[in-house]
Formats: structure tokens, C-alpha cells, sequence
């Protein structure tokens, strides 16, 4: 059930036959919300034998159980079939859309088909539009958000999805850009978007919600509101943001530079979180209904012309950006990061990605793999300006070699070799934690191989004595207990404001009446429902190959021994076939 | 004494809508952006600043208390207006009065939104954006 009903309200849109329709299913209430809803319609609108980008894959989004209605409660998922790994592909993106979809009176949105010209979609209560989007197919996310910002309705209580070149030219890891900051960064829905010619999304929430439990419902806001504002739970993410890791990171030696050829960054100091703070930070945002406020936004000047031309540009970082398009390319200064990260975000990259594919091609020019007639230009270390026009020939897929470099760095390397030093998992490449067995097991068996799945990173920075069966256990729980978060849909940072029973006064002040197995079920068929969809994607982590380079490189850990790394994630496959095989 | 919402530190918001939350969940038993009377919006796309619409408690003469055909705004002390729903006859005439742009329509009752000046939202707005000043008693 969702907030005081009894179903899940699911808008159906075939983009091939402009035709949509609204079901109010409530056999999707036993998934709750969330990853959990959006799995079960994967499932079943998935087709395995069909490539990723064919017309007929759906796009499946939904908004989580306490969606907005509560603080931090701020995310919208995304479910698809990613073409970076070839399976499942899943992805969270903060900004407004939870609250728009909320207010439109949307759980979740299933889209298929293909248009036949470039469209945009405007997604209301009882009002669902196809327009025309030819005048911006080729536009950069910005300019694309501002011109349908001012074509439509809703200020202020709207969302705007957009993607740029990269996702229309069907990169691997092109994002979704919403409402400028935010992003379905991860996995490549960018180019489903792409391959639907479906330019951008406007949902807009004009209804409201009559409140049916005022007085508990109330009570239990504030409570976590006070523990948000004003415990030490959350202030992190405020005050520096995630970049307050740079600096730790790079201590324990799990800050990938230069392609993971180092797991420190000399020059650290210069971009750390602290120094992003002093010289470019100018305001902090926030997603709607999160009091927290981690979205930093610095400001770099860029010269366009000579005689002391000058303009402003404002983009948003955090700790993964300044570790992909910084130490991992060698880029040392704060303003360069910010040249590089606005172009990305113009273009409609995936960040993280990004920096690692164009990491993998620097190590290959310089291995002599690669040379200037794939390149056009030199690839070193540190020459932003130059990385800055290899991200605009990859989006523009310029030649046949950053064609296939938009495809990953996992196709990449099968070209044009260089596997040992493609640092992906499965497909989807690093994150910036060399923190030991934990993240690299945790990478590799994680439904979507993020850090994000079940902070393998963080266990090895907490674990006091290495004990394998632990370690697959912690993974496993988090893995497991992640699946209710995210069916809430509750951003990852509150994780400790939302332990189960803040959960579960939430829920049962809206219209819920769940207990703690009642949960612990609903993370089991919520777990076992991807673990389905990977089998039947034909994903086997027997299959998994993992990049020489991260045992060549030693994590926060020490050098990670390549057959320990194999047993483990060998147990964690017994452990799922286990799993799997009992009953629900 | 009395009390009045202030706007004046909207140069600090983040755009978290917990005001609009606050206010619509108290003063109207609603999830909703449309029934707060704070209303946040962007100037220019997320990239701009963020800036607040609410009722700048006028005093001694209330325009939209003078547009009201049906005597249903009545002057609050220390500035602003109270409304009295039962006898407003949802007419609009208030909201184009007001040059603030301060009073919405709720097309579910038909009736104007209109600040009371509670306090409410300036209790959830992390960023001390809004606070509440007090003035002078005036009638
Ligand atoms: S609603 Fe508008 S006209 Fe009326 S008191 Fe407030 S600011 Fe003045
Ligand atoms: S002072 Fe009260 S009525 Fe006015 S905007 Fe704030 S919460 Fe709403
Ligand atoms: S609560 Fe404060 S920070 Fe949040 S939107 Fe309202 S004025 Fe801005």
C-alpha cells in the first residue's frame, strides 16, 4: 500500500503509440515502494533476449513508501537494463521528482516504446502530454532545462529531467540530469532515454494530500526533524559535504590516483573539501523536504576571450567527482576539477565513469595501446584543457575510438586491450574507496555493483580483525537491509536517523500497519526479485573478472591477495545460491 | 506584543520546501505545496537564488482586506489579515489585490491562502531564513 491507500497507482506510457494508461495495482503493495515496486514492474516488462536499447526495454521509475512526507525521505529510483553492465540496472536521483510524482499521485511510471521524432513528456494528475522536442535533440542539459523551464508550468513545484549529447548518442554511462544538480548518474539510463528519443521529463505535482493521522503523523515528523537538525548524525553532509573524506581517504591510502596506479594523491591538500570550501564554495542546496542541505555548489571563472573576458560558472561537486575528475587524472587544483566536472555535466556523462574510462585511455596513450590517431589529442595527466575536448568527442562519438570509449572502459579495453588497468566491476567502473576486501568484494557482488549497495568500503574501515565469514555477512546484511531504505525511499545519508523502528513509526503513523518480520520479509522478496532478474540477464559471478590492477595497488588494507578476493566473492555466491532456494 | 513572519534571510535557503511542509501539515491537514502560505520558488532555474512569497503584514491599509466584497478579511494586530472562511465567498477579488502576490487560491475549498503569521514554518526552516519580529500592537 502506499500513504493512505491501498495500492500502487502505476502510469503505463508507450512512447510508439503516444497511448497511456493509469492501473491502481494493489498486488504491488506487498513490495511496499521503492526499489521494491520498481523491481517487480522490471520483471515484468523486462526482455531478456532483446538488447538493452531496443525500443521495447522499459524505463521503470517509482517513488518509495514515505515519499516526502518525511525529512530526508527524498529519492525517486530508476530500474532498467543497463548496456554498461548488461544487466540490472538501478539508480536513485534526488532533486524534486519524489515530491512531483508524489503531488501528480504517481507510485510509479513504466515507459516503453520509442517515439518516432524527438519528444519531451510533461507528466501531471490526469494529465499526460507528448511534445516536441526536435529543436532540442543535440542541447547541452542546461540549455535544455532552461528552455522547457520557460515553456512550462509549475514553478516551483516541478521537475525537470533532461539529457545531453551523451545520452542521445547512446553512451554506456550517459546520466539523466535532474533539475540541474541531481542525477540518475549511474548504469547508463541516459541512453535509454537516448534510444526512446525521449529528450526530458517534466513531472509536476499540483494535488495535495489530506492527512489522515494529524496528531501522530505530526509528533513523529518532528521527532525526526530534531534528531535530522539537531543531532551530529547528519552535520557532515552540511558542512564540508562528502568532500570532508578527501583528505581521510587519501590518508589511509584508498584515494585512487592516476588510474589506481597510486592510492594517494600528493597534492591532496589542494582539493580537498576544505580547500573546495575556502576558495569556490558559494551556497548549499538541498533536495525538497531534506533540512540537511548537502548539494555544495562552487563557482570557477573561465576566461572566454582575451582582453580580460570573464564569466561565472557554478556546478556542484562532491567526494566522488573530486576523486574521478581529480586524483584520478592527475588534476590538481580545485578550479580545474570544476572546468571539468561542468563539462561533463553538459554533456550528460556519468561523473564517476567518466573519469575512469578517460583514466584507463591516459595509461594507454602513454602505454603506446593507443596513439594520436584514436585520440586526436594527447591524453596525459593533468592536462585538463585536453580531457575537457575528449569528454565533448566522446559525446559526440567523434571517431570510431571515442565511440567505443562511450561505451566503458570494459569495451574499451576489449578493443583496444588494457584490460589489466580498466578498473570496473563487472562493467561499471569504480568507485573512489581502495579500501580493501570489503569494497572490492562488495563492488563485485553488489546488485549494481556500487559502493553504494552495501558500503563494502565502509566495513573495511570499521572491521577490526579480517574474518572472512564476517565480512560476507556484513555485506550480505547491508546488502539485504539497503532493499527497505531504498523502498522508502530514504536517501543513503540518513541511513542512521532511519534505523527500524524510526522506519516503522513512520510508516505506521501513514496508513501502515507493519512490523519488524514484516519488514525483514519484505527485504527478502525485495533482494530475491533482483537476484532474479540478474539470473535471468544471465549475470554469474562465477564469470566475474576482475582488473589486475587493483591487487597491483595497495588498498588502505595492504596488497589485496587476487585468490582471497575470488574465495570471497565465492562464498558470497554460495551463500545467494543458498539463499535463493529458500522458500519467501 | 505582537508577531510577524519576516523573509528577510532568504539569502541563506537551500530550497529544502520544509516551510511550505510545515504550513499546509498544520494550518491545512495537508501534504501539500499548494496549501502553504510561504511560497519558495527559484529566480532563474536552479542556478539562481532562492526566493520567498508570503504576506508582508501590511498595516493601516490592507488592500486585500479593502478588495473583500464579503467583509471576510478582517485586520489582525501587529499587521496582516485573518480570514474568515465562513463567510468568504471564494471571489479571487483578494488575490489580485494583494501586490505581493502574497495570497494563492485553493481550488479544492475555493478559498484564498493567506498567511495567519503563526510561526509555524519559521520552526522548520533549518537555515534561519525566516524568523518572527515582534511590532507593535496597532489596533
Ligand atoms: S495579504 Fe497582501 S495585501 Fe494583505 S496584508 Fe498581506 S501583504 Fe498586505
Ligand atoms: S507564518 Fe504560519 S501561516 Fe504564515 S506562512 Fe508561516 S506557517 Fe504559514
Ligand atoms: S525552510 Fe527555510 S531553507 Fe527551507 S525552503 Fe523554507 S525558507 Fe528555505
Amino acid at each position: 500500500m502506499m500513504i493512505y491507500k491501498n495500492y500502487i497507482s502505476v502510469l503505463y506510457i508507450d512512447l510508439s503509440s503516444k497511448k497511456i494508461s493509469v492501473k491502481h495495482r494493489q498486488d504491488l503493495c506487498e513490495y511496499l515502494g521503492g526499489v521494491g515496486v520498481a523491481s517487480k514492474l522490471l520483471e515484468e516488462n523486462i526482455k531478456p533476449q532483446l538488447h538493452p536499447l531496443d525500443e521495447n526495454q522499459p524505463i521503470i521509475f517509482a517513488i518509495g513508501a514515505a515519499s516526502s512526507i518525511f525529512p530526508v525521505i527524498t529519492k525517486t529510483v530508476a530500474m532498467f537494463y543497463s548496456p554498461l553492465t548488461m544487466e540490472l540496472g538501478e539508480s536513485y536521483a534526488g532533486g524534486r521528482m519524489a515530491m512531483t510524482l508524489l503531488f501528480a499521485g504517481y507510485d510509479a511510471v513504466v515507459i516503453t516504446g520509442k517515439s518516432k521524432k524527438p519528444t519531451y513528456l510533461t507528466i501531471k494528475s490526469n494529465n499526460i502530454a507528448f511534445k516536441d522536442a526536435r529543436a532540442l535533440w543535440g542541447l547541452c542539459t542546461d540549455e535544455t532545462g532552461r528552455i522547457i523551464r520557460e515553456r512550462e508550468s509549475g514553478e516551483g513545484k516541478r521537475s525537470i529531467l533532461r539529457i545531453g549529447p551523451a545520452g542521445e548518442n547512446l553512451s554506456s554511462f550517459a546520466n539523466v540530469c535532474v533539475d540541474t544538480y541531481r542525477h540518475f548518474g549511474r548504469l547508463g539510463l541516459g541512453a535509454l532515454f537516448g534510444s526512446k528519443n525521449l529528450k526530458a521529463i517534466v513531472t509536476i505535482g499540483d494535488q495535495s494530500i489530506q492527512i489522515e493521522n494529524f496528531k501522530e503523523y505530526f509528533k513523529v515528523y518532528k521527532e525526526i526533524y530534531k534528531k535530522v537538525t539537531e543531532t551530529k548524525l547528519m552535520k557532515k553532509y552540511h558542512d564540508l559535504g562528502t568532500s570532508v573524506n578527501v583528505l581521510p581517504m587519501n590518508k589511509i591510502g584508498s584515494f585512487p590516483t592516476r588510474n589506481l596506479t597510486e592510492n594517494h594523491f600528493e597534492y591532496a591538500e589542494n582539493i580537498s573539501g576544505e580547500k573546495f570550501a575556502q576558495k569556490n564554495l558559494i551556497r548549499k542546496m538541498a533536495c525538497t523536504s531534506c533540512p540537511v542541505g548537502c548539494i555544495h555548489i562552487g563557482q570557477f571563472r573561465r576566461e572566454f576571450d582575451e582582453g580580460y573576458e570573464f564569466e561565472s560558472v557554478n556546478v556542484a561537486y562532491d567526494y566522488e567527482l573530486i576523486f574521478a575528475l581529480g586524483s584520478y587524472l592527475g588534476i590538481n587544483t580545485t578550479d580545474a576539477i570544476l572546468e571539468l566536472i561542468e563539462k561533463v555535466e553538459q554533456m550528460g556523462f556519468d561523473a564517476i565513469s567518466t573519469g575512469v574510462v578517460l583514466g584507463w585511455a591516459t595509461e594507454s596513450y602513454k602505454k603506446g595501446l593507443i596513439t594520436n590517431d584514436h585520440t586526436i589529442i594527447p591524453l596525459k595527466y593533468g592536462h585538463v584543457k585536453n580531457y575537457i575536448k575528449a569528454v565533448e568527442y566522446m559525446a559526440a562519438n567523434t571517431n570510431e575510438f571515442y565511440k567505443i570509449l562511450s561505451k566503458g572502459s570494459y569495451k574499451a579495453s576489449q578493443k583496444y586491450g588494457g584490460m589489466d588497468f580498466a578498473v570496473q566491476f563487472a562493467g561499471n567502473e569504480t568507485p573512489g574507496y581502495h579500501t580493501g576486501y570489503g569494497s572490492i568484494v562488495g563492488h563485485t557482488v553488489g546488485a549494481r555493483h556500487s559502493h553504494l549497495c552495501n558500503a563494502g568500503y565502509s566495513i573495511d574501515q570499521s572491521m577490526e580483525e579480517f574474518d572472512k565469514e564476517k565480512l560476507i555477512e556484513m555485506i550480505f546484511y547491508e546488502e539485504r537491509e539497503r532493499c527497505i531504505l531504498n523502498s522508502l525511499i530514504i536517501c543513503l545519508f540518513a541511513r542512521k536517523v532511519y534505523d527500524k523502528n524510526t522506519i516503522l513509526l513512520a510508516l505506521n503513523t501513514i496508513g501502515y500497519n507493519l512490523t519488524e518480520n514484516d519488514l525483514t520479509t519484505i527485504a527478502d522478496k525485495i533482494y530475491k526479485t533482483k537476484l532474479k532478474i540478474k539470473k535471468m540477464l544471465k549475470f554469474d559471478l562465477k564469470n566475474i573478472k576482475l582488473p589486475k590492477r587493483i591487487f597491483q595497488t595497495p588498498s588502505a588494507n595492504g596488497k589485496i591477495d587476487e585468490n582471497l578476493a575470488y574465495e570471497l566473492i565465492n562464498l558470497y555466491n554460495k551463500k545467494l545460491e543458498a539463499y535463493l532456494n529458500t522458500d519467501l | 506584543m505582537a508577531k510577524i513572519i519576516k523573509a528577510d534571510g532568504m539569502n541563506k535557503c537551500i530550497g529544502c520546501y520544509s516551510c511550505m511542509l510545515s504550513c499546509s501539515c498544520i494550518n491545512y491537514k495537508h501534504h501539500s505545496l499548494e496549501k502553504s502560505a510561504i511560497k519558495i520558488k527559484t529566480s532563474g532555474g536552479l542556478s539562481g537564488k532562492f526566493t520567498s512569497t508570503v504576506c508582508v503584514a501590511c498595516k493601516d491599509e490592507r488592500a486585500c482586506l479593502e478588495s473583500c466584497p464579503s467583509k471576510a478579511l478582517e485586520k489582525r494586530s501587529g499587521g496582516g489579515v485573518i480570514l474568515n472562511e465562513e463567510v468568504c465567498i471564494g471571489c479571487k477579488k483578494c488575490v489580485s489585490a494583494c501586490i505581493v502576490g502574497a495570497i494563492s487560491f485553493d481550488e479544492e475549498s475555493k478559498k484564498p491562502i493567506i498567511c495567519k503569521h503563526c510561526g509555524i514554518c519559521t520552526k522548520f526552516c533549518p537555515h534561519a531564513c525566516l524568523r518572527m519580529e515582534e511590532v507593535d500592537d496597532d489596533l
